[in-house]
């Protein structure tokens, strides 16, 4: 079983000119344990189809999908107090910008005390405990005075850690991430993906990467997803897609990294690709 | 002076410095932050010196210096074999026409009440003594030259997207014939797809108007594909200089060997080293 299924989820807006749809039949699942990446540009729907997973679209959107399961439980007409035991517990959510999705009037020692109040019910003591035995294992130095520190005392990555310190405090089965490292420089890139991949290996968690950089992919997806204007233009496993990609789309993405270069100018997208998001007939079933 | 100078240096720099002063209270002495701790190079005329490192390394203090925006606190800045006095109000017209910026977030950089035809008529307007008609002229050829149309004269920067502001922010900073293009990030705020059309154009317009770029960055694949020579700087000093072959090929400061191992590889034997190791480690 897998621990989240997704067949043809569809989220629309309306706007002035009629519905919109940002996600378009999208069908994805992740095994425990497996690592998926979500690859698209910005409007790709790639973050949408994820928030309407957690619950945490405005409720102007309309969510259809035929199927949504986690572990086998049907996460869509789930009651708003089944889903708030569900949501942060077992599934939980890294974002793309740490300072500000942290409470800029609270400590970040309360607010990542409060995710182990409500889930876990633990007591004072064990809570503090709890919080600076994450912190450790996020790497944050001094983690008994950085609970007493507000968000704009830490840096963007401090933030990100302490980001990812909530999301895995009760043990998720599934992480998504989304977008963790756009607004971090390489080098402490490189020092959160090592973190959330160690994570995820030790604690055999699910996970879900949101991003837009090939690069990312490369480093850490077992299976990767390409969306285009909210559909699904491709799947395969990590390898073959760099190897041997299908949809015209995700070869157009390839030849455009630069370390592709061919002669002195770089190939675009519409060289290989007309911007028809039709996907290829592969990537439909 | 300027025996160093052969005809064909476009920009010198000299042992350049910022400090910034924090100013202290009673109980706090004042603190000076030396951003830009002494840094030298010489560019040629339509070469591309990109300049890496992360954020807070100084870069963007030093491409403020470059533009006459902030002021240096010592060293030399040569542009085009003359000395530039750097002094509020001691910079002349000219000078300030030779160099011009493109930022990072075209999302901030434009004005949301001003049409694009009067963003790219504006520098002329303030500059110049030209009549509207040729603003306007000069203005909807520029457009086409980066790449847009003469339609989008009249329309407002929420109407266009990422990649295509950005060609509005290199269009106005085109405006007043350059020599010298200072690009802080221009391409990082923007999808992969788009950011290989925006540096195609950079290529483009270099070739045609023999454009010398300092292009800021922290994505070593696109420094890689883009510069003529690499500068690192870490915190406020420049601790590797040379041409990208000597750069990429044998890095010599530890920091620039970190930042090369701290880059994202997509190449298809890294993916399979990472799987391999991956299968190693959960069959153990």
């Amino acid at each position: 079983m897998a621990l989240l299924q997704i067949d043809n989820l569809t989220v629309e807006f309306e706007t002035a000119t009629g519905w919109f749809k940002a996600v378009d039949g999208v069908s994805l699942s992740v095994e425990k344990g497996e690592v998926l990446a979500i690859v698209g540009e910005s409007g790709s729907g790639k973050s949408v189809a994820m928030l309407a997973v957690m619950g945490l679209l405005p409720w102007t959107a309309k969510i259809t999908a035929d199927r949504m399961l986690f572990e086998g439980r049907d996460i869509q007409g789930i009651s708003p107090a089944d889903r708030r035991k569900l949501i942060g517990k077992d599934i939980a959510m890294i974002f793309q910008e740490p300072i500000a999705s942290l409470n800029p009037c609270f400590t970040v020692g309360f607010q990542i005390e409060e995710v182990l109040r409500i889930h876990l019910g633990l007591d004072k003591k064990a809570r503090r405990a709890r919080a600076i035995e994450l912190f450790k294992q996020v790497g944050l130095p001094n983690p008994e005075e950085r609970l007493n520190h507000f968000p704009h005392q830490m840096s963007g990555g401090q933030c990100q850690r302490v980001m990812i310190a909530i999301a895995i405090a009760c043990n998720p089965k599934l992480l998504i991430a989304d977008e963790p490292t756009t607004a971090l420089d390489v080098t402490i890139q490189k020092q959160i993906l090592d973190l959330i991949m160690s994570l995820q290996a030790k604690n055999g968690m699910g996970l879900i990467m949101i991003t837009h950089d090939m690069g990312v992919v490369a480093e850490t997806a077992d299976r990767v997803v390409v969306q285009y204007k909210g559909r699904k233009m491709e799947e395969a496993d990590v390898l073959s897609l760099f190897e041997s990609p299908k949809s015209n789309y995700t070869k157009a993405l390839l030849a455009a990294l630069p370390e592709n270069a061919t002669g002195d100018r770089l190939t675009t997208v519409s060289a290989f690709f007309d911007g028809n998001p039709e996907p290829a007939p592969e990537a439909r079933a | 002076m300027n025996d160093t100078l052969t005809d064909n240096t476009m920009l010198e720099v000299r042992d350049i410095k910022r400090d910034y002063e924090l100013p202290g209270s009673l109980f706090k002495p004042k603190k000076i932050i030396h951003a830009v701790k002494g840094v030298s190079f010489k560019l040629e005329r339509g070469k591309t010196l990109a300049i890496v490192g992360e954020s807070g390394c100084g870069k963007s203090t030093l491409a403020r210096m470059l533009t006459f925006i902030d002021e240096p606190t010592s060293g030399d800045l040569l542009i085009d074999g003359q000395k530039v006095d750097t002094r509020p109000g001691h910079l002349t017209q000219e000078m300030r026409q030779k160099v011009q910026i493109v930022f990072q977030n075209p999302y901030g950089s434009l004005n949301p009440r001003q049409k694009i035809g009067d963003v790219l008529g504006e520098p002329l307007a303030i500059n110049t003594s030209m009549p509207a008609g040729e603003r306007r002229d000069r203005a909807t050829e520029m457009l086409k030259k980066v790449g847009l149309g003469p339609e989008h004269y009249n329309r407002y920067p929420h109407m266009f997207s990422g990649g295509q502001r950005q060609r509005i922010a290199i269009a106005r900073a085109l405006m007043m014939n350059p020599k010298l293009l200072v690009l802080d990030e221009p391409v990082s705020a923007l999808d992969l797809s788009v950011q290989a059309q925006v540096l195609n154009l950079l290529a483009d317009l270099q070739d045609e108007f023999g454009l010398t770029y300092v292009f800021i960055s922290h994505d070593l694949s696109v420094v890689r594909y883009i510069a003529d020579e690499v500068m690192v700087m870490y915190f406020g000093e420049a601790v590797e200089y040379g041409t990208r072959d000597e750069v990429f090929s044998d890095p010599k400061h530890e920091y620039t060997r970190t930042l090369f191992a701290a880059t994202p590889r997509a190449d298809i034997e890294s993916i399979r080293a990472r799987i391999a190791k991956k299968k190693a480690a959960t069959a153990a």
